[in-house]
């Protein structure tokens, strides 16, 4: 069955610098760097990166991360928490919204 | 749980699991772990040296783990005897070989364990001794609750698995209440003094991944080890070895009926680490089976593979002869030589 999305895709993420080789490298190049060790650990990247990519609802970054953040020694626990704060970030940017909302109705009540 | 022989399941034939591990391998033929190794210039395969002598004192165990390579529990009854137990310590007073890890199952269940130990003491009093302890053990049984005192007297090096901090993911791995077992065991090492600083007994832990994927990185692990077990039950041990499982036996069962075979070989061979290669145990390690077979490594004796050399018994002992061997490679080697490779000690690169 035809899907947009197959988890084989996954695989193939390198190869989309055939279509344009110098900003598929760069980008491979800046994603390299930006998960290496530094003042955050790889291990609270990879939580992060987890988070993120529930909240973008990405299903191959999920695959993705779900095994890197098992690879680097994290529990259910600790998964289920980070996507938890995704899922606060997400509900919390709605109900500020409200904000809006209620300066509007202040605006155009009497 | 039943061990795979015990349930007649074809992977408990070795022959079941090589010819898997060769015919449905989802890389090209041409990739096999020979090949790897013939790219690096590593192949033939030889030894550095032989400085470990690993000891498979039986397949009983107390427990019935889900990657076991042993495919060890309660049903299987290969258990060394004391005559081959006397043909190890001869190479052992002849040779050089300053290392006897001990493993089993559960080496403490042969009934010449202790007698064994303290004969390899007396004979090298200088010797690392190494019991792969399964921590559950000293519980099992009144007879075993002094092991802790019996390590201490001889100057033992402990080895435990504790594939987790939390009991969620070791019992899932190593048995219901396993855990709480093996907490409580390693609080009673700690009481003797092993794993404590200065104390100059040794504990180290053993970390497998729960599941089809490979370990992270070793020192950021025995970091998290370190600061939790100490937090929430007061437990301090020296390093973490982590260690990638093998595509054999329970794992190898597990991992074809969870529909995992196929992306765990994948991953193994993506992350063939030459300089891991470099550094495995098969290179200065001989594996002795229960019955005094020898083997390149404990998984290689799992697959009935034996050493490639002119004499293939403990009672036959030739150190020349064997240093010149060339080890017995296969497509389940990807596992020690993928990432920051695998070996009893840790990683390898």
């Amino acid at each position: 069955m035809k899907t947009y999305y197959d988890p084989e895709d996954l695989k193939k993420f390198g190869s989309i610098t055939k279509l344009q080789k110098s900003m598929g490298d760069k980008f491979f190049s800046y994603y390299g760097e930006v998960f290496k060790e530094g003042a955050l650990t790889a291990r609270e990247k990879s939580l992060i990166a987890l988070a993120v990519a529930h909240a973008i609802q990405c299903p191959y970054c999920i695959d993705a991360y779900t095994t890197d953040t098992l690879e680097k020694g994290c529990d259910e626990e600790q998964m289920m928490e980070a996507v938890h704060v995704a899922a606060a970030i997400r509900g919390g940017a709605s109900l500020v919204h409200s904000t809006q909302m209620i300066n509007k109705i202040k605006e155009i009540s009497m | 749980m039943k061990s795979l022989k015990a349930q007649k399941h074809p992977i408990s034939l070795p022959s079941f699991g090589l010819e898997l591990l060769d015919k449905s391998y989802p890389i090209e033929s041409n990739e096999s772990f020979q090949t790897h190794l013939h790219d690096i210039g590593l192949f033939p395969f030889r030894p550095t040296g032989i400085d470990i002598l690993q000891i498979n004192l039986g397949k009983m165990c107390n427990q019935v783990c889900k990657h076991c390579h042993v495919d060890a529990g309660p049903d299987r009854k290969e258990i060394m005897t004391r005559k081959t137990m006397e043909e190890c310590l001869e190479v052992i007073k002849t040779n050089s070989i300053q290392t006897i890890d001990l493993t089993g199952g559960a080496p403490e269940m042969n009934p010449d364990f202790r007698w064994f130990v303290s004969s390899i003491r007396e004979l090298k009093p200088e010797a690392n001794i190494l019991v792969r302890c399964n921590l559950t053990i000293i519980l099992a049984n009144p007879k075993y609750h002094d092991l802790p005192t019996f390590f201490k007297e001889n100057r033992i090096e402990v080895v435990s698995s504790l594939p987790y901090f939390t009991a969620m993911k070791t019992d899932a791995q190593r048995g219901d209440g396993v855990f709480e077992k093996s907490i409580k065991a390693l609080q009673l090492l700690n009481e003797q003094g092993y794993g404590i600083k200065n104390s100059n007994l040794v504990l180290n832990l053993v970390y497998n991944p729960s599941g089809a994927f490979l370990p992270g990185s070793q020192q950021e692990l025995e970091n998290e080890f370190k600061k939790k077990l100490l937090e929430k039950f007061g437990i301090s041990f020296n390093s973490l070895f982590v260690i990638t499982n093998i595509p054999i036996s329970r794992f190898l069962e597990y991992l074809i009926r969870s529909g995992n075979y196929d992306a765990y070989m994948e991953k193994l061979v993506q992350n063939f680490n030459p300089a891991a290669a470099l550094g495995v145990m098969c290179r200065n390690t001989i594996s002795v089976g229960w019955d005094g077979f020898l083997y390149d490594c404990d998984f290689n004796q799992m697959l009935e593979l034996k050493v490639d050399a002119t004499l293939q018994h403990i009672s036959e002992w030739n150190q020349e002869i064997l240093s010149n061997r060339e080890i017995v490679v296969k497509n389940h080697c990807f596992g020690c030589t993928a990432g920051a490779g695998s070996s009893c000690g840790g990683v390898t690169a």
